[in-house]
């Protein structure tokens, strides 16, 4: 008896185990596409899940507004409009905090919350420590990247400068908001915890420091079901204009969520195209790899048949041959994927912080990466299958007739006297074979063009911060006013210690609106030839504010619906609260944020007032910095101030965190693909050609000329397919670019000289790795085998 | 047996053209063979090569199709057969003797006839058809580590496994030497002679004509001469 198993699964896994290294090498390509998508679609799903309990949990609200100061009997108002459920009034204010150890002041947002602990919107979670306590006005809660980023905890000591004195504030706990998930210093884009943070207090001491005892100068509402948005947004902004009101946004466009959802449109777009790319890549391999070797087995397939096996029968043989590395692809690759997911989330939540990170992997998406798994490797087989069964069995049986060769075209156009007779081979057998070497060649440039897209993103951020912060952004140190002052204090700055030179800005809060769409943020008034903070597009060239109108960012433009010739409407949030038609004469390609720029003198006049200013950017000396920052803190007038140099310093620290890691995968992944797709690339010619090269070392070839002649051929397959690699890596990265783009930042498709000298070279050592492998095999070539024995 | 009465007669086969690419050559590799075989005669097929002698018997294996022409296998009409019915009538009916044993080298020579006993309807076990072969021994070895012989005999247990209608051997002694020849064709003949099978033998070698009831030579494509044998000898006679 033979036993349970049949003899052709016992052929089955014998010729898996003969060709091992070859399954597991697209076994691992495969494993690795399927890795990335998993890891990314769970990472994405479990993000969302996240944000959506935690806004539901605590009661995330849904309008917020900020006024210079109502009285706390307009909250009544507030309730009584249409649509609103809850509201919650509080005082909000930035204060400069004086941490030890730090060289540029910090800044802390004190936001009241009741004492003793009642319901409220946007509730806390507290991660340790206690509440406040009633009658202990210095008591905080801070906010937990802010504590972590500062090593602060329940027992800490803040020193703070609040309405102009100092006070000491007692951190008793640390908590996290809905409302703070993505924590960023106003006017800045990019987090810096060691520098921004969230410190909560009690309703009756941060009252009684600013002078709201009886008022409140921030509101968050919830509204009931069904409610029209627009339409509470449109009252709350009539009930709160003759109080200073700034205006109300939605939930939509509040800094935290919008923020977030940001990212997660980055995360599906960057996050699922980057993995889609690798597993179309790798399923495009194993389909290659799968069809040559099941067409190597040609003539055992026609004994097969001749034997009375049926196509079915031979179909579900070979089918099941991939199926096997297909699930076990899949297992590798769900798991991976799943642990990879796990790493992810906890990136994310260094950058945005919730209560608890959820992560859970879909079974749709396990199930989704094992269904595309095995199509794909069943497909790859069946397409050879199909070829090989169709042959009648005699024919197939019947070694090849001698295939057709002809002279190449590189002898043809008169090179013949260049190439020695092992050059001419590898010429004449690629060309013989024009749509398998230009497989070969698309297959090896793929996991060239994997290396771009994997590390193009370093070039990427690169470029950005050299337009930001080279030809952008030229100034050491952004000092931004309590008020807005007249341009005495730009002379004042000047004379501190260490200013090099001062220029002057006046940002004003407005609100732009074409048609039905609108956005907040800030104008930005320039000087009219600016040296520090100029208007660049991303081509680096510098653009001169026109003398009217505004200058508007493409994103923001974008947003807005408008374009260069058209006009906005202003609508001011500050002082005598103009609402103005205004025309937008420029649109300038920029990389970061929603901007909108105008000349001082054009912004003056827009807002009816004097020569004020509201800010000024310094370049300074270097080593009088600590010096300057000392004696810009104890200025009442200035209320921020902001180091350039930490910005980009800290940015860059957290690329390297969060981008190194996807990098890192990525460029471990893109390896392995190039290694899987060498080395079955090389396996292959040497199973398809071990005979002719036993029977040219039985003619007295040596070692070194027949492994010529092999790895020659893989050679120039390597050569042809780099440069083809690289502009496919090009074009994939300018896709990948374009869906990173998002309202907040977008990246430019740079891709230096150096990503794709690493992408060649590991391709390359890839090739030379795989090469000396199969050279092992050649060397062992067991001459009288080959020759007496055909597959 | 020089003839038969019709109802024995197991092929029948008239006007078979079969042309062919070699290349660029057009060649004609059977230019109008008409053809009767009986049951349990052992026919052989001399010619040299390039003659058209294994094109006719693939072509009576259902592994080929003739160009034109008719070929009819008891009540089958092999040259209308779609791949299905060729595939069943494989399967039922014959047993294949490659000229290059085509064994499958990842199984061992009990799996190889194993291969053909799981999909046959009333096989030997593989351990009876390599017993028949002379090959008990060597139940558990690789293909690579027996000799042609042995192979060859391997690839003969694999096709009288089944109990097949006819036997189809294409030079089974093609790459042996005469001792091992002898033993592979005592293999075919006693199979002949204890299961009454049909058996056709291709061969080049004049000498292997002897042990035949019928010898059929082929030239160009064409029969030449059919010659019955009065008596047939036993292999181990046979000399060359």
């Amino acid at each position: 008896m033979v036993g349970m198993v049949r003899a052709l699964d016992r052929k089955l896994l014998r010729d898996l185990w003969r060709l091992k290294g070859q399954a597991l090498a697209i076994g691992a390509v495969m494993a690795v596409g399927l890795a990335m998508f998993v890891a990314y679609f769970s990472t994405f799903t479990s993000l969302q899940r996240t944000q959506e309990r935690y806004y539901e949990r605590h009661r995330f609200a849904d309008v917020f507004a900020s006024v210079k100061r109502a009285p706390l009997s307009l909250a009544t108002r507030l309730a009584a409009i249409p649509g609103v459920a809850q509201v919650d009034v509080r005082v909000v204010a930035d204060v400069t905090l004086d941490l030890p150890g730090q060289p540029a002041p910090a800044t802390g947002r004190l936001v009241s919350v009741p004492v003793p602990r009642a319901p409220m919107l946007n509730d806390l979670f507290l991660r340790r420590g206690r509440w406040m306590d009633v009658g202990r006005p210095d008591e905080v809660l801070a906010s937990e990247a802010f504590a972590l980023a500062n090593g602060l905890g329940p027992g800490s000591t803040i020193p703070a400068l609040i309405n102009g004195r100092r006070r000491h504030l007692q951190v008793v706990g640390i908590a996290l908001s809905p409302e703070y998930v993505y924590t960023v210093r106003p006017g800045e884009v990019i987090i810096d915890d060691r520098r921004f943070g969230v410190l909560w207090m009690g309703r009756q001491a941060l009252g009684a420091a600013f002078d709201m005892e009886g008022g409140f100068n921030d509101v968050v509402l919830a509204l009931s079901p069904g409610a029209s948005e627009p339409a509470v947004i449109g009252h709350v902004d009539v009930v709160l204009r003759p109080y200073g009101g700034f205006g109300a946004i939605p939930r939509r466009l509040q800094m935290s969520n919008w923020s977030l959802t940001n990212e997660l449109a980055q995360l599906r777009g960057f996050g699922m195209l980057v993995p889609l790319i690798f597993l179309v890549v790798a399923a495009f391999l194993l389909n290659v790899v799968l069809s040559r070797i099941v067409s190597v087995q040609r003539e055992q397939i026609a004994a097969l048949k001749a034997l009375g096996y049926s196509r079915l029968e031979l179909g579900w043989h070979y089918a099941k041959w991939s199926l096997v590395v297909g699930v076990g692809a899949s297992v590798a690759g769900v798991a991976g994927g799943a642990w990879m997911g796990r790493g992810i989330i906890a990136m994310y939540n260094d950058f945005f912080r919730f209560p608890e990170l959820l992560y859970r992997m879909p079974a749709g998406v396990a199930l989704a990466g094992l269904a595309i798994s095995l199509v794909a490797s069943v497909g790859g087989a069946m397409g050879a299958v199909h070829r090989a069964v169709r042959l009648p069995p005699a024919e197939a049986m019947r070694p090849e007739p001698p295939a057709m060769f002809t002279r190449s075209l590189v002898e043809r156009v008169g090179l013949a006297h260049v190439l020695g007779p092992a050059a001419r081979m590898v010429v004449r057998n690629l060309e013989r074979q024009p749509v398998r070497s230009a497989t070969s060649v698309l297959g090896v440039a793929c996991s060239a063009a994997l290396l771009v897209l994997g590390l193009f993103f370093l070039d990427a951020i690169t470029e950005m911060l050299r337009v930001q912060f080279d030809l952008v952004q030229r100034q050491d140190v952004t000092v931004t006013f309590v008020e807005p002052r007249g341009d005495a204090a730009v002379h004042e700055l000047r004379r501190l210690p260490g200013v090099l030179d001062v220029e002057a800005t006046r940002t004003v809060q407005v609100r732009l609106h074409v048609a039905q769409r609108s956005r907040q943020l800030l104008i930005t008034g320039l000087v009219d030839t600016p040296r520090l903070q100029r208007v660049v597009d991303i081509g680096g060239r510098v653009m001169a504010l026109p003398p009217a109108g505004l200058v508007l960012s493409r994103s923001l433009a974008e947003a807005l619906g408008v374009e260069a010739g058209g006009s906005v409407t202003v609508e001011v949030l500050e002082g005598r609260r103009r609402t103005v038609r205004v025309p937008v004469t420029a649109i300038v390609d920029e990389y970061l944020g929603l901007s909108a720029y105008m000349r001082l003198e054009a912004l003056r006049t827009l807002l009816r007032e004097g020569r004020l200013v509201s800010g000024a950017h310094l370049l300074i000396d270097a080593r009088e910095e600590a010096a300057l920052y000392r004696r810009l803190e104890a200025m009442p007038a200035v209320a921020g101030v902001s180091s350039t140099h930490a910005m980009v310093e800290n940015f860059v620290r957290q690329m390297d965190e969060t981008m190194g890691v996807m990098i890192g995968f990525n460029v471990l992944f893109a390896s392995i693909i190039a290694f899987g797709v060498v080395y079955n690339a090389a396996r292959l010619s040497l199973s398809e050609r071990g005979r002719d090269l036993a029977s040219l070392r039985v003619l007295g070839y040596t070692r070194v000329e027949i492994s010529t002649m092999l790895l020659g051929e893989l050679a120039v397959v390597v050569v042809l397919a780099i440069p083809v690699g690289l502009v496919i890596g090009y074009g994939l990265a300018a896709l990948v670019i374009g869906l990173f783009e998002t309202e907040m930042y977008r990246f430019p498709v740079a891709v230096a000289p150096r990503t794709y000298a690493a992408a060649a070279v590991v391709t390359m050592g890839a090739a030379l790795v795989s090469g000396l492998v199969v050279r092992r095999q050649l060397d062992h070539l067991d001459l009288v085998g080959v020759l007496k024995t055909r597959e | 047996m020089a003839s038969g009465v019709a109802a024995d007669v197991v092929f029948r086969a008239r006007g078979l053209t079969r042309t062919y690419l070699m290349g660029e050559v057009e060649v004609h590799a059977l230019a109008g063979v008409d053809l009767d075989l009986v049951r349990s005669e052992l026919l052989v097929l001399l010619g040299p090569s390039g003659s058209g002698k294994s094109t006719l018997l693939n072509i009576l294996g259902g592994l080929d199709v003739p160009t034109a022409g008719e070929v009819v296998y008891r009540d089958h009409v092999l040259t209308t057969a779609d791949d299905r019915a060729l595939t069943r009538y494989r399967r039922e009916h014959v047993g294949f003797v490659f000229q290059f044993y085509n064994l499958i080298p990842s199984l061992t020579a009990r799996e190889n006839v194993a291969l053909v006993t799981e999909i046959a309807a009333d096989p030997m076990t593989p351990e009876e058809a390599l017993g028949l072969v002379g090959l008990a021994a060597r139940l558990d070895h690789f293909p690579a580590q027996l000799s042609g012989g042995e192979q060859q005999r391997v690839a003969i247990a694999r096709a009288i496994a089944k109990r097949p209608d006819v036997l189809l051997c294409d030079e089974p002694t093609g790459a042996l030497d005469s001792v091992t020849g002898v033993l592979v064709l005592e293999a075919i003949d006693r199979v002949n002679r204890e299961l009454g099978t049909t058996t056709v033998v291709i061969t080049h070698n004049v000498v292997v004509a002897a042990m035949a009831d019928r010898v059929i030579t082929l030239a160009d494509g064409r029969i030449t001469s059919v010659r019955p044998n009065a008596t047939r000898r036993p292999p181990r006679d046979l000399e060359w």
